[in-house]
């Protein structure tokens, strides 16, 4: 693909990102932050696509209540997989690896990030990870849930525990050295002027999610050692028979898995408010109250993991506390949901695929979030968890959500990645089939998970039939929908239009150099004196049709 | 089976939970569809080139409409949270004069005694308007009894008693099944619960082959065990009296004061140099290994009864 652009640019130019350099050594020993976030990006879309056979055939399993396809073992396995690979290696890395690396540089206005060896690094561990993981998947599987779950993990489970949570204990430490990187560039590298409540809230999003990385993934390293430990050593600590205690390791998992949700939520965040504005010509309505309400799900999140644990046998008190914040930790994501609605009010509003996919996080994500109040509420909780209704709670935040982002992300910065426009009718067609093939097939999930329907179930009662077979038709849609990018987005490469610095007529700077940008990202540092989103002035609504006139975040521009 | 096995309200706890669920999903359609009525309106008269009127936005609209909505947020989950922990309260402590039955979970199958005896398999027999307390333990990995009709359920651990009580209500046959993923056949660990009549149940009861009751039979396993070689007040072995003990308050030996609960006794029958009681010495062997979750039960029944007979329980 680098061929093509090559061609098409104008010698006199600076060479593009993409120019410098074609062979593959050029790309696997690459600092380039840009080139390091299309090396995740292919890597995560190659387990999205794991991850989602696994669960292509679970749903087509469910089908019929009798387990006519797979063994027990095999069903166990196959939903193991599907948890395992998509939390950590495409939910956890998708936006911070993909768009953080190849944008957070440029939306600060910096040449690189702050360590970017280390960020080569990183993705080397990743792919460590992923290989482990792998291995225990051709090895035979895993078939613990994505939770390994103590005792049954150390144990009673006859499968590649192992070499699973090594995997994920390899791929964490990619995630700690991201957001340190993160972390360090957002303080070090910005550009003169980008003061903090200058910063784009996708910057606001990726900094917060870094920081809850680097604290909450040692506590996962942590207890995945442990199991190690006590699987293989035989060291006693989760095991009740030698006086350990297996709740530990629930409490050590969700302190962070809980925080795991947030870290996959937030950049999602920060990708569809930059989406918003700049759809509707309008400044974000209430920017630092959107900035607080970033820092305060970052914060609380780390005090509700006990809502997982409200039938574990934790004291009835301790579940009090852990509702009371779970609520608490709802407000600011509602205001968020407000804010965004309140973004379109008296805008000059168009409905271009990133728009679509965003306005269709918005809806899923509010539901994802209301039925977050019914888990918070501890009689409802003790009646549906383990229950689909979970299920379909945390689907409609991490695939209704971040999921939806992440395709918005994708079409709305493609045209800056790869200089060339993807074409517009069939990402509408995908985005609207997304939303629709999503609804189809989790909402009768609340519904069967309400009446009783446990989750991991591989044969189950047949009152619940027809719910699955609708589910599962749903989640053909789904993988039409999901398949569709893998077209026509390759397809653009060759065929797409080319664009100019700035397509959609956006505020930040990233859209003030080059598509693609050149290696060091800027000609000229810039220097800021606006704050973001400035498509109109203060005090004013979106007045004018075009994309003009607004204000990029720079002097000279 | 019926979608009513399972949906039925078993119980007045299961009527108010259906209560609260059903006004959480009204509210949470009212604000959905406020939010989505809203951006379907913006996104039709604030369309791009539409000729609705935009100009300077209205000066309260920002500082005032923000902290109105995060307020009336933060007051909204605050009320839902105290309605929901209210109805929780008043349930945490069951009546004293609970029906006991025991469960014990192994992979993958529900094992159940009877007050008096008598065991069934993936079968809970139980009155109707009477309340009733599982006493649950796992003999493996962790599992959880969930029983739809009745809106509960309670993770199953491993050495460690986990309690679920309940007043069912409407009498039937409802599903029961394990909540907690526990390997290959989690999906098949599934059984009933039958709620009859109070007469049906003592009818029940009595038709099956008879049993000399839990704490009989934990009394002959006190004897077999050893336990009264040394626990009787006639022995010769300075070992503390354990009549009456259940319920009573225990002084160790490092000064702390412990309640004689099931948890207490269980663990100073598998683990007994860990709660040494003041004044005695640490000479008791370990049961671990000897002593089964279903002898356990018998033992535990025979040391309350033998508390009830001396009246230490009120």
């Amino acid at each position: 693909m680098t061929d093509i652009l090559l061609d098409s640019l104008p010698p006199a130019k600076p060479a593009n990102y993409l120019e410098e350099g074609h062979t593959l050594a050029s790309w696997l020993t690459t600092t380039d932050h840009k080139r390091i976030g299309i090396l995740y990006a292919l890597s995560i879309t190659a387990f999205f696509f794991i991850g989602g056979i696994a669960i292509g055939i679970v749903r087509l399993e469910l089908i019929t209540p009798h387990g006519a396809l797979l063994s027990d073992d095999q069903y166990n396995r196959l939903f193991t997989l599907h948890g395992i690979v998509m939390v950590w290696f495409f939910l956890v890395p998708s936006i911070p690896t993909t768009f953080g690396n190849f944008l957070l540089p440029l939306m600060i206005g910096a040449r690189e990030v702050a360590f970017p060896r280390l960020n080569l690094f990183s993705w080397y561990l990743f792919v460590a990870g992923a290989v482990f993981t792998v291995y225990s998947v051709i090895a035979g599987g895993v078939d613990t849930g994505w939770t390994f779950y103590t005792p049954f993990s150390t144990l009673f489970s006859n499968s590649h525990v192992i070499a699973a949570a090594a995997g994920v204990f390899v791929a964490g430490f990619s995630s700690i050295a991201t957001g340190v990187n993160f972390i360090t560039t957002t303080h070090m590298l910005r550009a003169p002027g980008m003061t903090w409540f200058r910063l784009p809230l996708m910057v606001w999003a990726l900094y917060t999610t870094s920081i809850v990385m680097v604290l909450a993934t040692p506590v996962l390293a942590m207890s995945l050692l442990l199991i190690m430990a006590e699987r293989f050593l035989g060291v006693p600590i989760f095991n009740p028979n030698n006086g350990g205690d297996p709740l530990l390791f629930q409490h050590l998992f969700w302190f962070y898995s809980h925080p795991a949700v947030y870290i996959m939520v937030l950049p999602a965040m920060g990708v569809v408010s930059e989406i918003f504005t700049c759809f509707a010509r309008r400044r974000v309505f209430g920017y630092s109250a959107m900035v607080y309400a970033l820092l305060g799900i970052g914060v609380v999140g780390f005090l509700v993991w006990g809502h997982h644990m409200f039938v574990a046998g934790q004291s009835p008190y301790a579940n009090l506390v852990f509702s009371f914040l779970s609520f608490m930790v709802a407000v600011p994501s509602a205001i968020k949901v407000f804010n965004w609605t309140a973004t379109l009010y008296r805008g000059q509003i168009s409905f271009e695929a990133p728009m679509l996919y965003a306005m269709s996080f918005l809806g899923l994500f509010t539901i994802g979030g209301l039925t977050g109040l019914f888990l918070a509420s501890v009689p409802i909780d003790i009646h549906v968890t383990d229950t689909y209704f979970v299920v379909a709670h945390f689907h409609f935040i991490m695939v209704g959500g971040t999921v939806s982002a992440y395709f918005a992300g994708l079409h709305f910065w493609w045209p800056k990645i790869t200089g060339r426009m993807y074409h517009e009718s069939w990402a509408r067609f995908s985005a609207v089939t997304t939303f629709v093939g999503f609804m189809v097939t989790f909402m009768p999930q609340f519904i069967m998970g309400y009446a009783g329907m446990p989750r991991r179930y591989h044969v189950y009662p047949e009152v619940f039939q027809i719910y699955h077979v609708i589910s599962s038709a749903g989640a053909l849609i789904l993988s039409v929908a999901y398949l569709f990018p893998l077209f026509y987005l390759p397809w653009s490469l060759r065929h797409g239009d080319r664009v100019g610095k700035n397509p959609w007529g956006a505020t930040g700077l990233e859209w003030t150099t080059p598509s693609p940008p050149p290696k060091d990202n800027f000609p000229r540092i810039p220097r800021v004196d606006v704050e973001p989103y400035a498509y109109h002035p203060v005090g004013q609504s979106a007045d004018t049709e075009g994309r003009e006139p607004h204000r990029p975040q720079r002097e000279d521009a | 089976m019926n979608l009513s096995d399972f949906t039925a309200e078993a119980s007045s706890h299961a009527a108010a939970v259906d209560r609260l669920f059903y006004v959480l999903v009204g509210l949470s359609i009212f604000i959905s569809l406020a939010v989505f009525a809203l951006v379907l309106l913006f996104s039709l008269r604030y369309r791009r080139g539409s000729r609705a009127k935009r100009g300077p936005m209205p000066k309260f609209i920002q500082r005032e409409v923000e902290i109105g909505w995060t307020c009336a947020t933060f007051v909204l989950f605050l009320f839902i949270f105290w309605w929901a922990a209210a109805s929780q309260l008043s349930a945490l402590t069951p009546p004293k004069n609970a029906l006991e039955i025991s469960v014990v979970a192994k992979q993958w199958m529900w094992k159940v005694e009877q007050p008096n005896g008598v065991r069934e398999i993936n079968e809970i027999h139980v009155p109707a308007d009477k309340p009733v307390r599982l006493s649950m333990i796992s003999q493996d990995v962790i599992h959880s009894l969930f029983l739809p009709a009745l809106r509960i359920k309670q993770d199953v651990l491993p050495q460690r008693y986990t309690y679920l009580w309940f007043t069912a209500r409407k009498t039937g046959t409802f599903h029961l099944t394990c909540a907690e993923f526990c390997g290959t056949e989690h999906s098949r660990m599934a059984g009933r619960i039958v709620v009859l009549p109070p007469a049906d149940y003592a009818r029940w009861i009595e038709a099956q082959p008879e049993k000399l009751g839990l704490a009989r039979e934990g009394e002959a396993l006190y004897r077999s065990l050893g336990c009264s070689g040394c626990h009787a007040t006639a022995s010769t072995v300075h070992a503390p009296d354990l009549n009456g003990v259940f319920g009573r308050s225990v002084h160790l030996a490092d000064g702390r004061t412990v309640t004689a609960d099931e948890a207490y006794l269980r663990d100073s029958i598998l683990l007994p140099g860990r709660d040494i009681v003041a004044g005695y010495e640490p000479v008791m062997p370990s049961y671990r290994g000897i002593v089964s979750e279903e002898q356990m039960i018998r033992l535990l029944a025979y040391l309350k009864s033998s508390s009830i007979k001396q009246g230490a329980e009120p």
